[in-house]
C-alpha cells in the first residue's frame, strides 16, 4: 500500500521540491541577512565588526536604551498575565461547553474567532474609552493591557486547545470520572487538564509569541511594550533596535519550534493524534483547522 | 457525536438529576461571557457607535459623510488594492510552496522548520518587518547598495518609494506567504491518497490528477485562504506605522491619525466611522470566507 502510494504520488519530484523550497526559502532569508549585515556595519568608513553585539551582550548600553529594557520587562509581564487570563477564563469554559453544553460549541467557536474579523486597530477605537475607565479602577499599570491581549490571542489559543480537547475525547473521560464519583473540579483539574496539557502548553506558547509581537494596541493606548520601545529606540539608534528585533525573532522561532515538538497545534503533532486516535473529525474542528 | 457516546453510558435517572443541576454549571460560563462582552463586545460596539455621534454625544451622520472625503476614499482605495495585490501574490507563492511540501515527512526537520518559521513571520512581523526592509531596500540597504554599486541599478531613481504605499508591497508579501502556508497546507493534506490511486488505476497521469481531482477539490480552500490573506493585510497596522514616515496612506493609519489628533474640529469621531468602514469590508470578506470554507469541508470528510 505504501509503495503504491509513493508510486502514484501527485506531489513534486524530490528535485522540484528542493528547487521550490530553496528559491522561496532563500528569498525569505534575504531581509534577515540584510538585518544581520546592517548590525555589523562599522559606521561611515565601511567594514564590519561585532562591536554593537558586544555592547548589547556586555552590558555596555547607556541610559538612552532604557526604553528597550522597560519594554521587554513589560512585554514579559504582559505575556505571563495574558497566559493566566487565557488559562483561567478560556479553558474551563471550553471544557464545560465540550462536556455539558455541546450545543453551545458553535457559539463558542464563533466568539473565539471573532477577533480575526475585527482588526486590532478597530478594537483600539473602542478600547480607548474602556481603558480610561479601567485606569480609574485599577490604575494605569501596564498589566491591565493583558485583558485586551487575552482577546487577541483567543483564536490561536482556542484552536490549539480545541484540537487537543477533541483528540482525547474528554466527554467519555469525564463520564467515566463522574461514574466513579468525581465532582466537577476534580474532573477539570485531575482528569481533563492533565490530558490536554499539550494543547494548554501550545496555547500558552502561541499566546506568548503573539503578545511579544503586539504593537497596535500598546502604541495607540500609549503603553510601553517591546515593540513600541523598539520603534522609539530605532529613531535614535537603528542598529541596536535591529539587534533586539533579531533576538526577539530568534526567541519566537525557538518558541514555535517547541510548539511543533510538543504538538497540539493543527500544523504540528496534533494532526498525528487526530489521525491515530479518533475515527471521525467533527465539523467544528474542520472549520477551525 | 456526543449523544452517541453518552447515551449508552449514562442511565436515565442521573440524566434527570443533571437537568436539575443545569443552572449551577451554567454559572461556569458566566466569567468568560462577561470577559468577552467587556473586552470584545463593548469595544466593538463603542467603535461602531461613536461613528454616529457628534462631539457632544448627539446622533449625527456627518462622520459617515466624512467617509466620502477624497483623502479617506483614497486611503480605502490604497488599502484595498494593497491588500488585494499582496493577497494574490502571497496566495500563489504560498500555494506553490505548499505543493512543494507534498510528500515531505510530516514529522521531518523540513516540516517543523517551515511550520515554525511561517508562524513567526506571519504573526510576529509588524515592527520587525519594517526594520528588515529598511535594512534590505532602504536608501543604504544591503540590496539597494549592491544593485547600485555592482550593477549600476538605482531602485530609487524615481524617488524613494519605500516609505510610501508601494513600499508596503514587499513587506506585506513577506508576511502573506507564510500565512498562506499555515492556512493552506491543511487543505492539501485532505487530498486522499485513494484519489491518486484511483486516478492511476484508471490510467490517469499526474497532470490529469491535478486537472480533474486536485485543483477542483482545492479551489474553494484556495480562494478561502486568499480572502483570509486579504483580511490580514487589510487590518495590518504595525508594519505601516513603523515604516511610513508621514501621511496616512492606508485606512489603519487614518484611524491612528483620527485618534491621536484631537485638534481637527468636527472630526472627533471620525475614527469611529473609519472603523465602521473597515468592519463592513471585513464582514463581507469573512462571510464569503466562511461560505467557501464550508464548501471546502465537503471533501474533507
Amino acid at each position: 500500500m505504501s509503495r503504491l502510494m509513493e508510486d502514484v504520488h501527485p506531489g513534486p519530484s524530490r528535485r522540484a521540491r528542493w528547487i521550490i523550497v530553496g528559491v522561496i526559502g532563500l528569498l525569505f532569508l534575504v531581509p534577515i541577512a540584510a538585518m544581520i549585515e546592517f548590525t555589523l556595519r562599522k559606521g561611515l568608513g565601511g567594514g564590519y565588526d561585532f562591536s554593537r553585539w558586544a555592547a548589547v551582550f556586555g552590558g555596555g548600553l547607556g541610559n538612552e536604551y532604557k526604553p528597550i529594557f522597560t519594554g521587554l520587562g513589560n512585554s514579559l509581564l504582559l505575556a505571563v498575565v495574558t497566559v493566566v487570563v487565557m488559562l483561567v477564563l478560556l479553558v474551563p469554559t471550553m471544557v464545560l461547553v465540550r462536556i455539558r453544553f455541546p450545543k453551545l460549541q458553535r457559539v463558542l467557536e464563533f466568539v473565539c474567532l471573532i477577533p480575526i474579523t475585527i482588526p486590532a486597530i478597530v478594537l483600539v477605537v473602542g478600547l480607548a474609552p474602556v481603558y480610561s475607565v479601567i485606569a480609574r479602577m485599577f490604575g494605569s499599570g501596564v498589566w491591565t493591557l493583558a485583558f485586551a491581549y487575552g482577546v487577541i490571542v483567543l483564536p490561536y489559543a482556542f484552536r490549539s486547545i480545541q484540537t487537543n480537547l477533541v483528540a482525547v475525547d474528554v466527554v467519555t473521560l469525564s463520564e467515566a470520572a463522574r461514574s466513579l464519583g468525581a465532582g466537577w473540579l476534580t474532573i477539570l483539574f485531575r482528569v481533563v487538564v492533565p490530558n490536554i496539557r499539550r494543547g494548554l502548553l501550545a496555547a500558552s506558547f502561541i499566546s506568548v509569541a503573539v503578545v511579544l509581537g503586539e504593537f497596535t494596541i500598546a502604541a495607540l493606548l500609549n503603553r510601553v511594550n517591546l515593540q513600541t520601545a523598539l520603534v522609539v529606540v530605532n529613531k535614535a539608534d537603528p542598529f541596536v533596535a535591529v539587534i533586539f528585533a533579531l533576538l526577539a525573532l530568534v526567541f519566537a522561532f525557538v518558541l514555535l519550534i517547541a510548539i511543533g515538538r510538543i504538538g497540539g497545534t493543527p500544523s504540528g503533532g496534533g494532526r498525528r493524534g487526530r489521525r491515530g486516535r479518533r475515527p471521525l473529525p467533527t465539523p467544528s474542528e474542520k472549520a477551525v483547522a | 457525536m456526543t449523544a452517541t457516546i453518552t447515551s449508552p453510558v449514562v442511565p436515565a435517572s442521573p440524566r434527570a438529576a443533571r437537568r436539575v443541576r443545569f443552572p449551577t454549571s451554567a454559572l461556569g460560563l458566566v466569567p468568560f461571557a462577561a470577559y468577552v462582552l467587556l473586552f470584545l463586545g463593548l469595544p466593538t460596539v463603542i467603535a461602531l457607535v461613536t461613528g454616529f455621534l457628534d462631539g457632544d454625544g448627539g446622533f449625527t451622520l456627518s462622520n459617515l459623510i466624512a467617509l466620502g472625503n477624497p483623502v479617506v476614499l483614497n486611503a480605502f482605495g490604497n488599502s484595498l488594492w494593497l491588500s488585494a495585490l499582496t493577497a494574490v501574490i502571497g496566495a500563489l507563492l504560498g500555494a506553490l510552496f505548499c505543493y512543494a511540501l507534498i510528500g515531505a515527512k510530516p514529522t521531518g526537520v523540513l516540516r517543523s522548520v517551515v511550520d515554525a518559521a511561517s508562524g513567526v513571520l506571519a504573526q510576529f512581523g509588524g515592527v520587525m518587518l519594517a526594520f528588515a526592509f529598511v535594512a534590505t531596500i532602504g536608501i543604504q540597504g544591503m540590496i539597494t547598495v549592491f544593485l547600485r554599486d555592482s550593477l549600476g541599478i538605482d531602485i530609487f531613481a524615481n524617488g524613494v518609494w519605500l516609505y510610501d504605499t508601494p513600499g508596503l508591497i514587499l513587506p506585506y508579501i513577506y508576511f502573506q506567504v507564510p500565512l498562506m502556508i499555515i492556512t493552506f497546507s491543511p487543505a492539501l493534506e485532505s487530498l486522499k491518497p485513494q484519489w491518486a490511486e484511483a486516478n492511476a488505476m484508471l490510467g490517469g497521469s499526474t497532470l490529469s490528477y491535478w486537472r480533474h481531482v486536485g485543483v477542483p477539490v482545492l479551489l474553494p480552500s484556495f480562494f478561502g485562504c486568499l480572502l483570509l490573506l486579504f483580511a490580514n493585510a487589510f487590518s495590518s497596522f504595525a508594519t505601516a506605522a513603523a515604516l511610513t514616515s508621514q501621511g496616512s496612506q492606508i485606512v489603519p493609519l487614518q484611524i491612528r491619525g483620527a485618534l491621536t489628533s484631537e485638534t481637527v474640529l468636527g472630526q472627533e469621531n471620525l475614527a469611529g466611522s473609519l472603523a465602521l468602514g473597515m468592519i463592513v469590508v471585513m464582514i463581507v470578506v469573512m462571510s464569503i470566507y466562511s461560505v467557501l470554507m464550508r464548501r471546502a469541508a465537503r471533501w474533507q470528510r
